[in-house]
């Protein structure tokens, strides 16, 4: 066998990628790990960290009930990352919190939990706050708050850790990373993929696209739509503070090193990951608004980053027809999935198996 | 007060100034002396060397690059953390901190 011919090829090493190239390598096979180079996107390296369940789905059960198997999964997949790499991701699954600034909003999230749950059989929980309950949880949430929604499924961790965890936990297992290798060309010829850059061609029975944004274009290549656009999102980091926030919420998060998290915006602005003034200013006011302690404290950090969505917002697992052996992948929760992915989705391309998970997030629900 | 374990170190820096204007400045509570034109991370190496420790593992730290990119001179200035001694020129009255590990965020009541 050629050195550059392989069992699986993996393209993209973000944390979709990694994930699934982690899974399958710790089933003997032969892996290798395609990347682009720094020019990638890498919404891996831009994300916010949580592992987030309230909210996902409520229109869209199967989604609800993924996520909700997903980060179930993520305290024993944690402690095999620990064991196996000696990298702890830092995961708390505290619960988490979402706020609302006037009734009216409150309202509206108390609607979609309901809904949530009575899809889920009451397997999604969730309890409303008032005010003078979320200050038992957080004193220094200002009085201007209506009130949140606390779900007790919810959690984060230290996404660039995970990212490091994975990495040196594909290659622990004798997976093969290949960064720089800008692809131009997947052949599908005689049951085999012939993936053509400016590099050695790399050969492999079996392909997985985790492209993030490219793969809408390398899915072409394959016969798999995989529809995604970019979503950005700012964030801003503050200086470290003292720990006081035991819980991270959709808007701010602060890190076991104590620096802040802040961002929760969304726009649609194509390819441009950069940072705007009056974004940055939005998301520092609404921060302050909630947490006054804030206002005193410095902002030394700002990104902004691509989110991969598609045109529903959930993810995409599809397998190639015309192609046997080529698997698309797509989503924008790469955090909150990552347990699901080494574990489910492996399996799925492991063993071909094509349970419920599946056949809800084929790509062809969006050709309706 | 617990700060004074940081600055036991006898400081091996002389300035080279020459300016003779002096100005005074306060330095953990201590009235200190420097040439005009001093900045803060100068003024702290002239006295002990160190100015904080880090926010992680508690460890002192000293001002290191004196150009504004290492953020290792970091000290608590008129009562603002965080700020960069070697980007600031002493003034007289200021009042210099060393900091111990993470900055707290101060409450604020706000139902006034």
């Amino acid at each position: 066998m050629a050195s550059n011919t392989f069992d699986y090829a993996v393209v993209g090493g973000g944390l979709v990628g990694s994930c699934i190239a982690y899974g399958l390598s710790k089933d003997s096979q032969s892996v290798a790990i395609v990347d682009e180079g720094d020019r990638a996107f890498r919404a891996s390296r831009g994300n916010f960290g949580l592992v987030w369940v309230q909210g996902k789905g409520w229109d869209y059960p199967a989604y609800a009930r993924w996520t909700r198997q997903a980060a179930g999964l993520w305290p024993s997949f944690a402690l095999e990352l620990l064991e196996s790499t000696g990298v702890d991701v830092d995961l708390r699954q505290t619960g988490g919190l979402v706020m609302s600034l006037d009734d009216a909003e409150l309202e509206a999230d108390h609607r979609k939990m309901e809904q949530l749950s009575s899809h889920t059989n009451g397997e999604f929980q969730y309890r409303m706050l008032s005010n003078s309950l979320l200050k038992q949880k957080i004193p220094e949430i200002s009085s201007q708050v209506a009130g949140a929604v606390f779900c007790p499924h919810d959690g984060h961790v230290n996404p660039l850790r995970l990212f490091r965890a994975l990495h040196q936990g594909m290659q622990q297992n004798g997976a093969e990373y290949l960064p720089s290798r800008h692809i131009n060309s997947i052949e599908y010829c005689h049951g085999e993929f012939q993936i053509k850059g400016d590099f050695d061609e790399i050969r492999a029975s079996k392909i997985v696209l985790c492209a993030g944004l490219q793969n809408s274009k390398l899915g072409e290549m394959v016969g798999i739509e995989i529809p995604v656009v970019a979503n950005r999102g700012q964030l801003l980091i503050t200086e470290k503070l003292k720990h006081f926030l035991d819980y991270p919420t959709l808007h701010v998060r602060q890190t076991t090193e104590g620096g802040l998290q802040i961002g929760d915006s969304a726009e649609d602005v194509g390819l441009d990951d950069g940072t705007t003034n009056n974004v940055m200013a939005m998301l520092a006011a609404r921060a302050t608004k909630m947490f006054p302690v804030l206002e005193s404290i410095k902002v030394i950090r700002a990104w902004g980053a691509l989110r991969v969505m598609t045109p529903d917002g959930k993810p995409v697992y599809q397998a190639s027809t015309s192609c046997p052996g080529a698997y698309g992948v797509a989503c924008h929760s790469g955090v909150t999935l990552a347990a699901a992915h080494a574990e489910k989705i492996s399996q799925w391309i492991l063993a071909g198996e094509h349970g419920d998970v599946i056949s809800n997030f084929s790509s062809s629900r969006f050709n309706v | 007060m617990s700060y004074q374990i940081l600055v036991a170190v006898d400081s091996m820096f002389k300035s080279i100034s020459e300016c003779s204007e002096l100005v005074e400045f306060s330095l953990n509570g201590k009235l200190v002396q420097v040439p005009k034109g001093t900045n803060v991370a100068a003024a702290v190496l002239l006295e002990s060397a160190v100015c904080r420790t880090t926010v992680v593992s508690n460890t002192a730290r000293g001002p290191f690059c004196m150009m504004g990119v290492c953020f290792d001179c970091l000290v608590s200035i008129d009562g603002l953390a965080n700020q960069q001694g070697c980007q600031t020129l002493v003034e007289p009255g200021m009042e210099v901190i060393v900091q111990r590990g993470a900055v707290e965020a101060e409450r604020v009541d706000d139902y006034g």
